[in-house]
């Protein structure tokens, strides 16, 4: 963007105000040179007031529509291993490919802080249009607000996002049955623990990366080698345990856990011992958990180990052949049980 | 993590299980009841749920959990009085996560800060001390919660406070201390422990001679214990065998870390800093003489009691709530009617369900209903 003509409305230190959500032309250039200009560099004209679909092309690729939207706010907005531009992208990416679905467009709504820096939003915008084009799924259209000082957080992003699913795929959060077989694709929480540690008040010397990721083209290689995939969701804010939970109670099962199997990196691990917190509940952004049965366990197994955000996928436990539905037990390392339950709001750091 | 996974070996754990089983089963032949051992501390009852050592238990060996949860044992009044000063507009309300949802009469910090009030979650006492010199037109209060673990560095905040020349700096001190209340634990009429697994983080502070009242002049076993699962194991063994032998000493198997004497830089900070209060409220448990301190008078200027002046209100337990009754080990939490129906971690009526020290929510986060049954 070197060399061009300064947008118009920027304050000092280059920074949006609250003329870039007014309508005229500060809003137009704001949306042209940074939203338009990021999402189609190769010049694609200003597209109508809502994006145009050949509904044949839809059907080539399946017999149903997902239909997904997610809102972002975190903070802070840039951290190790991603930002919120690369989450509101693989956030809703993820939510279409667990559910078996082909990602094919994605709409981007911005709530843009007044003072914003508009380098910052264009890195955040260079972002997402990076994580679209690694997903293969265009920004097809948008929205932008911009709110005065204090009524959000920097920036907040909403995106929504459509894609079709094959006839052959019946995922269902309902679908586990006595015998099958857990799989996730790789370790816990490190989402969690890096926006911990990220927000900088921890005084803690270690840094985390974000597993960030968009998981479509993982959950498709999983599905071309299972195509029979129960189950499967990514597990985000609520943690594995989170995902786990929902899944015995929507499948009416219950489900062992085997602590040993649990991957987890020794420094998030760390984190949470000094912070008293559990991995078990710790947020990612690039978890899938997949419930296969038993005689496809391996195939699923090694289809996700040969994709590179599956290196680490481990087998970590089973659907009960017995046991009070809507449960979930973890089997630990001393043989001891004890039960895994939905997460109660955010997780609070233990005094000592 | 080598260090820690040594401390968590299946095989060790494995024969310590099983020692404990023999131990169990030789005390058992010889006494009908069973043997009750009580964790004082709160970081003990986490391990003890966490790595489910309580499921591993022989039927004659149960754990009693006991009340050293900073956050289990902070009385409704002081919420109260802390949510007052953080209403203040020109507050910055500062303190430890699990202290944000301990409820009050008038609903917790967490709530407060939905309804306007700024208060905000810090890890350590320095950081709010930190706020304050970002922030000089701002009053910044430290709600300082904790035993003889967190007092040393509240201690070691107000003296650099006052080196700096810091002024919009102040604690709400509700700073515990563990001795003065387990001698009221002992001093009750039946109380029905057999032995302690003793506070291994206050021991590195204060050593473990102050325990030796408890065989000396009540005949049972304490045990200072670390915090690692094969730790407490280890620990719970050497309190069974001094019951087998009909022994009662004070031993130490968190000596790695934990000096007989404890760490007297600490100590002397905390000397300097503070002074015993009279009284002091416990959920729970009443008022306990001696059992807490305040700043000073040379501190004064740091106190946010003095500043703010709130209430000192002393507000009741909920009706329901059996919390006093679960913290001296007479019942279980599944015992309490309110345990799982009117009080769960997501809106806790008694402070054993808010922090994950705490014994009901622990029981509940980790074994779900089935106590219950």
């Amino acid at each position: 963007m070197s060399g061009e003509e300064p947008i118009s409305g920027i304050g000092p230190g280059g920074r949006i105000t609250l003329a870039h959500g007014g309508g005229g032309t500060a809003m137009r250039d704001l949306i042209e040179r940074v939203f338009v200009a990021t999402f189609h560099p190769e010049g694609t004209p200003p597209l109508e007031d809502q994006a145009r679909f050949d509904l044949a092309a839809f059907a080539a690729h399946g017999d149903r529509l997902a239909f997904t939207t997610d809102g972002f706010v975190v903070e802070p907005l840039e951290f190790p291993g991603g930002d919120i531009g690369k989450l509101a992208v693989c956030g809703t990416v993820n939510d279409l490919a667990v559910g078996g679905a082909r990602p094919v467009a994605l709409s981007a709504g911005f709530i843009i802080e007044e003072g914003l820096e508009l380098e910052r939003l264009r890195r955040i915008v260079t972002s997402m249009a990076m994580e679209a084009a690694r997903a293969q799924v265009p920004i097809v259209t948008g929205d932008t607000k911009v709110v005065p000082r204090g009524a959000c957080d920097g920036l907040f992003i909403t995106t929504t996002g459509i894609g079709v699913i094959r006839p052959d795929y019946q995922i269902s959060i309902a679908g586990a049955r006595p015998g099958d077989v857990i799989l996730i694709n790789g370790s816990l929480g490190d989402h969690g623990a890096a926006i911990l540690c990220a927000r900088g008040d921890l005084a803690l010397d270690v840094t985390i990366k974000s597993d960030c990721a968009p998981l479509h083209d993982l959950a498709a290689a999983l599905l071309q080698a299972v195509p029979q995939v129960r189950a499967m969701r990514d597990a985000t804010r609520g943690g594995l345990a989170g995902v786990l939970t929902e899944l015995a109670e929507a499948s009416r099962v219950a489900i062992g856990v085997d602590e040993a199997a649990l991957p987890v990196r020794s420094e998030v691990a760390g984190v949470c011992e000094i912070l008293g917190l559990d991995p078990l509940y710790l947020a990612n952004e690039g978890k899938l958990v997949a419930v296969v049965a038993p005689e496809h366990a391996e195939a699923a197994l090694e289809a996700m180990r040969a994709h590179p955000l599956g290196v680490d996928a481990a087998i970590i436990g089973k659907v009960a052949a017995e046991g009070r539905p809507g449960t979930v037990t973890l089997i630990n390392r001393f043989g001891g049980r004890r039960a895994v339950t939905m997460p109660s709001g955010e997780q609070l750091p233990r005094i000592c | 993590m080598r260090f820690i996974d040594e401390f968590r070996d299946p095989a060790l754990a494995e024969k310590l299980f099983t020692e404990i089983a023999q131990t169990a089963k030789r005390i058992g032949a010889v006494r009908e009841r069973p043997v009750t051992i009580m964790e004082v501390c709160g970081g003990h009852t986490h391990t003890i749920f966490r790595y489910a050592l309580e499921s591993r238990m022989p039927d004659n060996v149960q754990f009693a959990h006991g009340p050293g949860c900073p956050v289990c044992v902070l009385p409704r009044g002081r919420v109260d009085d802390a949510i007052t000063i953080a209403r203040r507009p020109e507050v910055i309300f500062t303190t430890f996560g699990d202290a944000m949802r301990v409820p009050g009469a008038e609903g917790s910090l967490i709530q407060a800060r939905a309804a306007g009030a700024d208060v905000r979650m810090v890890y350590s006492p320095l950081d709010a001390l930190a706020l304050a010199v970002a922030n000089p037109d701002r009053e910044v209060v430290f709600f300082a919660l904790g035993f003889e673990t967190t007092t040393p560095s509240t201690a070691l905040t107000v003296l650099r406070a006052a080196r700096s020349g810091v002024r919009n700096f102040s604690l709400l001190c509700h700073h515990i201390t563990i001795i003065p209340t387990l001698r009221a634990l002992l001093e009750q009429p039946d109380f029905p422990i057999d032995g302690f697994i003793g506070p291994g983080h206050v021991s590195m502070v204060i050593g473990t001679k102050p325990f030796h009242f408890i065989p000396e002049e009540f005949g049972l076993p304490l045990v200072v214990a670390g915090f690692e699962p094969l730790d407490v194991l280890q620990s719970l063994l050497m309190v069974l065998r001094q019951i087998e032998m009909g022994r009662a000493c004070v031993e130490n198997q968190y000596s790695r870390v934990v000096p007989p004497d404890g760490n007297k830089a600490a100590m002397a900070a905390v000397a300097q800093v503070y002074e015993t209060r009279p009284q002091c409220e416990w959920r729970g448990l009443g008022t306990i003489a001696e059992s807490g301190v305040r700043l000073a008078e040379p501190w004064a200027a740091f106190d946010a009691e003095r500043r703010f002046e709130p209430a000192a209100r002393h507000t009741p337990d909920p009706e329901g709530c059996r919390c006093n009754e679960v913290l001296v080990g007479r019942i279980r939490p599944w015992d309490c009617a309110a345990f799982g129906t009117t009080c769960r971690p997501d809106a806790p009526l008694g402070a054993l369900m808010v922090s994950s020290e705490g014994a009901c929510a622990a029981y509940y986060q980790y074994q779900g209903m089935k106590g219950a049954a």
